[in-house]
């Protein structure tokens, strides 16, 4: 009660609020996203292919954040968001040859209805309990690629998504176009739920991962305030899922199964829950471990759960989270 | 506006399995007053207050509050209708800064809580309040400070802030001088004293002194059953209380 119960010097001389310091992340963000934009005409194709799909990974991984890290809700089913739109856009551009404004618009709605229906499932439950959950309507739709032959084209994936055609000087077919679209993409979504973390609702959901019963207590009614949450996440997991199918140019179940969950959620751990830059960079650091190391071993899932295990002993708020100047207690 | 009772209780009881933690309660709080509720360790007295607040559903009985039936009513509508409750272990928002945990009390019930398109701290009227209910407990300059680097002390005064900062009319208030020093259960003190008259208090109570030096009623609760009632003049003088409270 009185200040001298807690000696001021306890006090980290940099606090800040935790919202009020934006700055944090925001410009190395930007920095690195100028950095890469300059760097990628040098880069031959193939580091470009990755670095297209670490783009579109971070989406995901940076969606999944706000259930993870700012709600305090381990989804491990964010693949059928992203996987419902993927395959909203091999169908409708393939079957029906529709151009890209409509795919990303279906696929982005398709998501969002999607987590609209779980979500009403899900919201009910917490901590494991939700984990399961999550899971089991992911091996829902993950079933559905598989079985439902005449619209998925099950085991077989839909082949030959075109590349976007756009009223643009460069064609998107090409590598280093696509990479710009792509990054723009990344760089919208993060400046959105950059945007939407801060927000006052961005507020309540932290409120909610600290405390419900306290927020039940102010007058919020909470399980709202978690589903809104639960389909913006997957409406964003949604969007990524559009470009991921115009990158790989393929759709197929391996895109919706419980390994892109799970790889999803170490991104997140591994970049630090509970800030979007984090995410983002664990997203792109683990594109191109599976990629690189892969070349050498087929088990990069062992050195995958060995870096995992790393972060988890000495970064357990994720590396991003290491280097915020916050003491621990 | 002129309903006779704040709240009010009716034969409310709860059970969980075979134990009756709350026993057919009756109790009618009126506006404005200050009513302590005490009782020894396990009385349901903490359970009561979950039952008004709605955190738990009632056994049986109605609950009335500002005249309004609240019984079967979930917990963040009973909050609209101006009930606001502290928590006896501190139950705030430990990583998030002393600012944006009255923000989170003053946001709630507002529209702007689903707000997601422009910062928090650009809601200007928002931080206003947040900082005004920090002023009332007197932990303003704390406001860029997290939440888990206070002391306890502070923390308890935060639990207060954080229940006025939604402008209620019926505050119920779980043993706020829980864990304090001496010295700090009287700043505890003098803050409840300072609080809005206007405001209805129901507190529970183990430190005796505080009890009746804030409430001018009391309710005594035994085994989840009222056994007395009145003022504190007469609840001190009730031979059943002094033997059962005070172990005389």
């Amino acid at each position: 009660m009185t200040n001298g119960a807690t000696p001021s010097s306890d006090r980290p001389p940099t606090a800040r609020a935790g919202l009020a310091a934006p700055a944090t992340t925001i410009i190395p963000g930007i920095i690195t996203a100028a950095g890469v934009a300059l760097v990628a005409p040098l880069l031959s194709a193939y580091p470009l292919t990755l670095l297209t799909q670490a783009a579109i990974v971070a989406i995901l991984a940076m969606s999944l954040d706000v259930l993870l890290g700012y709600t305090g809700l381990p989804s491990l089913g964010h693949a059928a968001y992203f996987g419902v739109a993927a395959y909203a856009v091999g169908i409708l551009s393939t079957d029906y040859q529709r151009g890209f404004l409509t795919c990303l618009l279906a696929g982005v709605l398709l998501a969002a209805l999607t987590a609209a229906v779980f979500g009403l499932l899900a919201i009910r439950a917490s901590g494991t309990y939700f984990l399961m959950i999550t899971l089991a309507l992911g091996m829902v739709v993950w079933g559905l690629a598989f079985r439902w032959v005449s619209m998925t084209k099950g085991d077989n994936g839909i082949a030959g998504v075109p590349r976007p055609e756009l009223p643009l000087p460069w064609s998107l077919g090409a590598p280093l176009p696509f990479f710009y679209f792509t990054l723009a993409a990344t760089l919208l979504a993060w400046a959105l739920l950059g945007l939407l973390v801060r927000s006052p609702f961005g507020l309540t959901l932290m409120g909610i991962r600290e405390s419900e019963t306290r927020m039940r207590a102010l007058g919020y009614h909470v399980w709202l305030h978690k589903y809104l949450a639960f389909v913006l996440s997957g409406t964003f997991a949604g969007f990524a899922g559009v470009f991921w199918a115009y990158y790989n140019g393929f759709v197929s179940p391996v895109d919706v199964q419980l390994v892109t969950s799970v790889e999803t959620l170490l991104m997140v751990a591994l970049g630090g829950p509970g800030t979007l830059a984090g995410p983002a960079l664990g997203a792109a650091a683990i594109v191109f471990l599976k990629n690189f190391v892969s070349v050498y071993t087929k088990r990069w899932l062992l050195i995958l759960g060995a870096v995992y295990i790393g972060v988890i002993l000495f970064a357990p708020r994720g590396v991003l989270g290491a280097f915020r100047r916050e003491p621990r207690r | 506006m002129t309903e006779p009772f704040a709240l009010r209780l009716q034969a409310v009881s709860k059970s969980f399995g075979g134990l009756r933690a709350v026993d057919g309660v009756e109790l009618a709080v009126r506006p404005g007053e200050r009513r302590a509720l005490i009782g020894p360790n396990g009385a349901g007295k903490t359970t009561l207050f979950n039952l008004i607040a709605g955190a738990l559903p009632v056994s049986a009985g109605r609950i009335t509050l500002f005249g309004d039936d609240v019984t079967g009513m979930a917990q963040h509508r009973r909050a609209a209708r101006g009930l606001a409750r502290t928590f006896q272990i501190t139950n705030l928002f430990p990583t998030l800064t002393v600012l944006d945990n009255a923000r989170l009390a003053a946001l709630a019930r507002t529209p702007a809580r689903f707000a997601m398109l422009r910062p928090v701290r650009h809601f200007a009227d928002l931080e206003a309040r947040a900082r005004e209910a920090l002023a009332a407990v007197g932990l303003a300059d704390r406001a860029d400070t997290r939440v888990r680097h206070l002391s306890h002390g502070e923390q308890r005064q935060i639990e207060i802030a954080l229940a006025l900062a939604g402008r209620p009319r019926l505050l119920l208030l779980d043993e706020p001088a829980a864990g304090l020093s001496q010295a700090e259960a009287q700043l505890m003190t003098a803050l409840l004293h300072r609080l809005d008259p206007a405001i209805t208090l129901l507190i529970i109570e183990h430190d005796m002194d505080i009890a009746l030096q804030v409430a001018d009623h009391v309710t005594v609760l035994h085994y989840g059953r009222v056994i007395a009632d009145g003022t504190r003049e007469a609840v001190k003088a009730d031979p059943t209380v002094r033997e059962i409270y005070l172990g005389a």
